[in-house]
């Protein structure tokens, strides 16, 4: 258990010091930027309550406010990724349930739950992030060309990060 | 309370969803200047819609304030209006009196207490002798005469109404003149008879009535009410039966009416008397 809080809260500095040393800078054909913290919210162990699963979403998004000088507009989209999680995990439960010891990753769950379960979740996030930004639905088109580019660069990295990073 | 808590507690994970959210957002529209710009529009927008909605519902509400504001502002035109037929008739006439003086003065009041079903009813008033009010001021009412007050104290003042029986109003017809002596007879609120109308009168039922203003009370013309049925009385008299101007069941807002004259006139008055 401690062990496990211990991992997640490397994890957590090492995904927000990652978003904003590295990501952040690169910024592909002038708006499109990868944001994988949210990697963290995808990581948490299957059984984490509800309530822990909202309010460390709320402290990541807030804490990569704090770098990006976008006060709440992460930790608004990541709320409601975090809100969306359990219904994500329920819709695409295997039929006899989560095993014990198994955690949302790649490696336990195969690629293709991992990419669907990673694609909705990020693109949700995205969705509120890219749409609270421009705060207003006149540009509806535009900026939903912007959430998907975005979304698709996230799920690359987060996709590629599985293979390179967690392993095991 | 209880339930309230057990629904909390059951969906405590949308609860505290929504609250993060309004949490962030609040925290989105206080820090970037953008979308606060773009929020106050949408709210100026929204409040403007509810002020339109709700405004005319605000305006029926303060009618009872912008009565007292008309009536204010009446009452300073009447004692305007009054001062300029001075001047007219002063200048007309070749008077050393540069000065034009009102003869008549406007109080407003409101009508808190009034009785219109006793054979001896009263009127009582909001303003006393603290606003100007003396016994024997005429009151009247937009529509027409209401009464003279009768008693007077720091605050308050009680009139006699047309419809009482100790009420005598000289009252003439518009028409051609003729004056007579208005009274009532205890029957119904808006029934005044008017005698002492000579026998070779022309009258005709709708014929106005107005003040005689020979009373030194009330100033001249203002309308006490119709003529509805008249007979022959004694041979050499008519007794009028008017339709009472003003309805005493409706009334709220009233003049006091101040003869700034009136002493000069009853002084002469009694001197003449005399000899």
């Amino acid at each position: 258990m401690i062990k496990l809080l211990g991992r997640n809260i490397i994890r957590f500095v090492v995904l927000v010091l990652a978003q904003i040393l590295v990501l952040n800078n690169i910024q592909v054909s002038g708006y499109i930027v990868p944001y994988i913290y949210v990697l963290f919210i995808l990581l948490l162990p299957f059984e984490t309550p509800g309530w822990l699963l909202l309010l460390t979403g709320f402290a990541l998004g807030i804490t990569v406010d704090l770098f990006t000088q976008t006060p709440g507009m992460h930790a608004a989209a990541t709320v409601f990724m975090a809100f969306l999680r359990p219904s994500v995990l329920e819709m695409s439960a295997p039929r006899d349930g989560y095993e014990a010891g198994t955690f949302p990753r790649l490696y336990y769950m195969g690629f293709q739950w991992f990419l669907r379960y990673t694609v909705i979740l990020v693109l949700a996030h995205h969705f509120v992030l890219f749409y609270i930004e421009v705060f207003r639905f006149s540009e509806f088109f535009s900026t939903l060309l912007r959430v998907l580019l975005s979304s698709l660069f996230s799920v690359i990295l987060i996709m590629l990060s599985q293979y390179f990073i967690y392993r095991k | 309370m209880r339930n309230l808590l057990r629904l909390i507690i059951r969906y405590h994970f949308f609860f505290l969803f929504l609250l993060l959210e309004a949490i962030s957002v609040l925290i989105v529209v206080q820090n970037n200047s953008f979308q606060r710009a773009r929020f106050i529009g949408v709210t100026r927008s929204v409040e403007g819609f509810f002020l339109e909605t709700f405004g005319g519902i605000r305006e029926y509400l303060i009618l009872r304030q912008t009565n007292r504001d008309l009536q204010m502002e009446n009452t300073l035109l009447r004692n305007q209006l009054d001062g300029m037929n001075r001047k007219l008739q002063t200048d007309s006439g070749h008077s050393s009196d540069s000065v034009p003086r009102r003869q008549f003065s406007y109080i407003p009041a409101s009508v808190i207490n009034a009785s219109t079903n006793k054979q001896f009813n009263f009127i009582t008033l909001d303003k006393g002798r603290h606003h100007g009010i003396e016994p024997e001021m005429a009151v009247i009412s937009p529509r027409g005469v209401v009464g003279v007050v009768y008693a007077v104290s720091g605050d308050f003042s009680t009139v006699i109404p047309m419809i009482n029986r100790d009420f005598r109003l000289s009252a003439k017809i518009k028409r051609n003149g003729y004056f007579g002596s208005l009274s009532w007879m205890g029957a119904g609120y808006n029934m005044a008879i008017l005698e002492e109308i000579p026998y070779h009168v022309d009258l005709h039922p709708g014929d106005t009535i107005v003040t005689s203003g020979y009373s030194a009370i009330f100033p001249e013309g203002i309308l006490v009410g119709t003529v509805h049925d008249f007979e022959a009385v004694e041979g050499n008299f008519y007794s009028i039966t008017v339709d009472i101007a003003v309805d005493y069941k409706k009334l709220s807002h009233v003049y006091v009416i101040r003869n700034l004259l009136r002493e000069e006139q009853l002084e002469l008055e009694r001197i003449t008397g005399n000899d």
